[in-house]
């Protein structure tokens, strides 16, 4: 597939989080909020970075993405059905019972998905687990994880973070979703984190801060070019619970709120609008 | 307790568990060891000189460390994650559920200094609820060999199957008790004495202490068969089946909790199947008080006199 261009890329986001609304809403149930800040994040991933296939999703040289923020499975099971590892259609059995598409994802049961997450703090020593695999074996490949920012308060990410300082993984990309807001409260008002980039730099990573919504900063971030030779890449991605929904953003009541049928209109309304 | 009369050597199967990871990991470059800083009590030294490129330290994070192991699999990789047992099970338990047996990757969990191997150390370190941990979840299998021969064939079996495995490994030195060349099947016990009065099943460091008490028996005229049971799980249905309805009492041994380990495993099969009187015999529901791994087996009736009183109070049970 040929990578999408940044504007390519705003409009498939779009497209995704359309799609995801819907299947909140129609299930019922989900992570609406998280998914609406990370979607931007794993559209480039999915549409630019990432080198996937998904006739082949195991191919042994394939790069590797773990959604570790496991909660916010359905924006990776929309954003997946769009780059065709699973079939659109199927997006509409969400939650539903024997439906593959739980919660959380399974690798076991969805093509693309790498480990299964949804406890926090598992997908980065995973990810460690990965890219040191690539550096045994000379092989050139790359790893990426994507993490929530509420979840940076379990011990085990510090424990992998220190790990792949000291294995020298400049292979391997942590994304942090930084919305600021965990399930209950603010992240500042609950075991505050930020600033988060001179912790990992304290940590013998490299750090860069963007704006996790803007695709250019987004690529700039991700690419392989220019980076430090030995070190781990951890990028803050500063973003919105909720984004692109006015009533949702940066609002932490929508961690899994689901939207009734008016607020659904209006919340389609506006990112109908957004796409224009 | 009373050594057998002919005084056997005694082997630490962490010995045999080295030789044989770096017989395979010279023959296959995607073996790698997985530590926790315990590349001495794992005696992975030689590993990590022959190998090191392969040894992948992680520091003293045990819950890194299994999610390292789950990625190298990812990777294409065969990860030995080897640490103490209680750390190893204990810490990192949801790491082992859902990196591991949930996720259903090709990770091999080495528990070594498991059960009361730690001793007088004390309870933070005995590792006496891991097979009831591990054994709960799916796609794990669970494996306690009983002497240095079993432990590299099932070393080298962990390493062919593709699949999750836990290897529960002793520091306490056993006797050797199958015969050389012995392969190792998963979920199948080994006829180490053939009877007809009662059966006792055990594994680990328990085996060779069973036999003894078969020994024991057989001067009484009480005929015991004696299996050795590495796999906890799954378990050999056909074999406690057999025993059951040809012995009609069964005893079994474990360095373990009495709750949810080899006992509980084999009276699951015996209750739904052929109901006969059972005893299990381990750690009772307490922490273990001060003393070696062999002096609190024995403290806790685990001798071979104490197994073989335990059988025999247990045949006046049968019908």
């Amino acid at each position: 597939m040929k990578p999408f261009t940044p504007d390519e890329l705003r409009a498939k986001a779009n497209q995704i989080r359309r799609r995801d609304l819907q299947a909140v809403f129609e299930a019922g149930a989900g992570h609406i909020g998280g998914e609406m800040s990370v979607t931007d994040i794993l559209t480039a991933l999915y549409f630019n970075v990432l080198r996937v296939a998904p006739q082949n999703p195991l191919d042994p040289n394939r790069d590797r993405l773990v959604l570790s923020k496991g909660h916010t499975a359905c924006v990776l099971y929309v954003t997946l059905a769009e780059r065709g590892f699973i079939p659109k259609e199927e997006i509409t059995t969400f939650l539903q019972p024997m439906s593959r598409l739980n919660g959380h994802p399974n690798r076991t049961k969805v093509p693309g998905v790498e480990t299964n997450t949804g406890p926090l703090g598992h997908g980065l020593p995973v990810a460690v687990g990965m890219a040191k695999a690539a550096k045994i074996s000379g092989a050139d490949w790359k790893t990426y994880v994507v993490t929530g920012d509420g979840e940076m308060q379990e011990g085990s990410n510090w424990e992998a973070i220190m790990a792949a300082a000291q294995f020298g993984l400049d292979n391997l990309t942590l994304i942090i979703d930084h919305n600021r807001l965990q399930q209950g409260a603010r992240l500042a008002d609950t075991n505050n984190l930020a600033p988060i980039a001179p912790r990992l730099e304290a940590f013998g990573w490299e750090a860069v801060e963007i704006d996790g919504h803007n695709m250019d900063e987004i690529l700039a971030a991700l690419s392989h070019e220019g980076r430090t030779p030995g070190k781990p890449r951890g990028i803050v991605a500063h973003t919105n619970k909720g984004h692109g929904i006015s009533f949702m953003s940066d609002n932490v009541a929508w961690h899994h709120k689901v939207p009734n049928a008016e607020q659904y209109a209006q919340a389609m309304a506006e990112l109908e609008e957004a796409a224009q | 307790m009373n050594a057998p009369t002919d005084t056997p050597k005694l082997h630490d199967c962490r010995d045999a568990f080295v030789e044989t990871l770096e017989a395979l990991a010279a023959e296959d470059e995607t073996i790698v060891a997985v530590v926790n800083d315990s590349v001495g009590s794992s005696k992975l030294g030689g590993f990590r000189d022959k190998f090191p490129d392969r040894l992948v330290n992680v520091g003293i994070a045990e819950q890194n460390m299994v999610g390292v192991g789950a990625g190298l699999a990812n990777g294409g990789m065969i990860p030995f994650v080897t640490g103490a047992a209680p750390f190893l099970t204990g810490r990192a338990l949801e790491q082992i559920k859902a990196d591991v047996a949930y996720s259903e990757t090709n990770v091999k969990l080495v528990g070594i200094s498991s059960g009361l191997a730690y001793g007088n150390l004390g309870a933070t370190h005995h590792s006496i609820e891991d097979f009831a941990w591990i054994r709960a979840l799916p796609n794990i299998v669970v494996v306690a060999p009983a002497d240095r021969i079993e432990t590299a064939a099932a070393v080298a079996w962990a390493a062919e199957y593709e699949g999750g495995v836990f290897l529960r490994l002793s520091r306490v030195g056993v006797p050797d008790l199958l015969p050389e060349g012995h392969v190792f099947v998963p979920g199948k016990a080994n006829s180490l004495r053939d009877g007809s009065d009662v059966t006792l099943i055990a594994n680990g460091v328990l085996s060779h202490r069973a036999l003894a008490a078969a020994a024991l028996l057989d001067t009484k005229g009480i005929s015991a068969r004696v299996l050795n049971m590495a796999t906890v799980r799954p378990t050999d249905a056909d074999a406690i089946i057999s025993a059951a309805n040809e012995t009609g009492a069964i005893v079994t041994c474990e360095e373990h909790t009495i709750f949810g380990g080899l006992g509980s495993a084999v009276a699951e099969v015996v209750v739904q199947n052929a109901p006969v009187p059972m005893t299990v015999l381990g750690v009772p529901g307490e922490f273990a008080p001060t003393g070696s791994a062999n002096f609190l087996l024995d403290h806790y009736g685990m001798s071979p006199e104490g197994i073989a009183a335990s059988a025999e109070a247990l045949i006046t049970r049968k019908s």
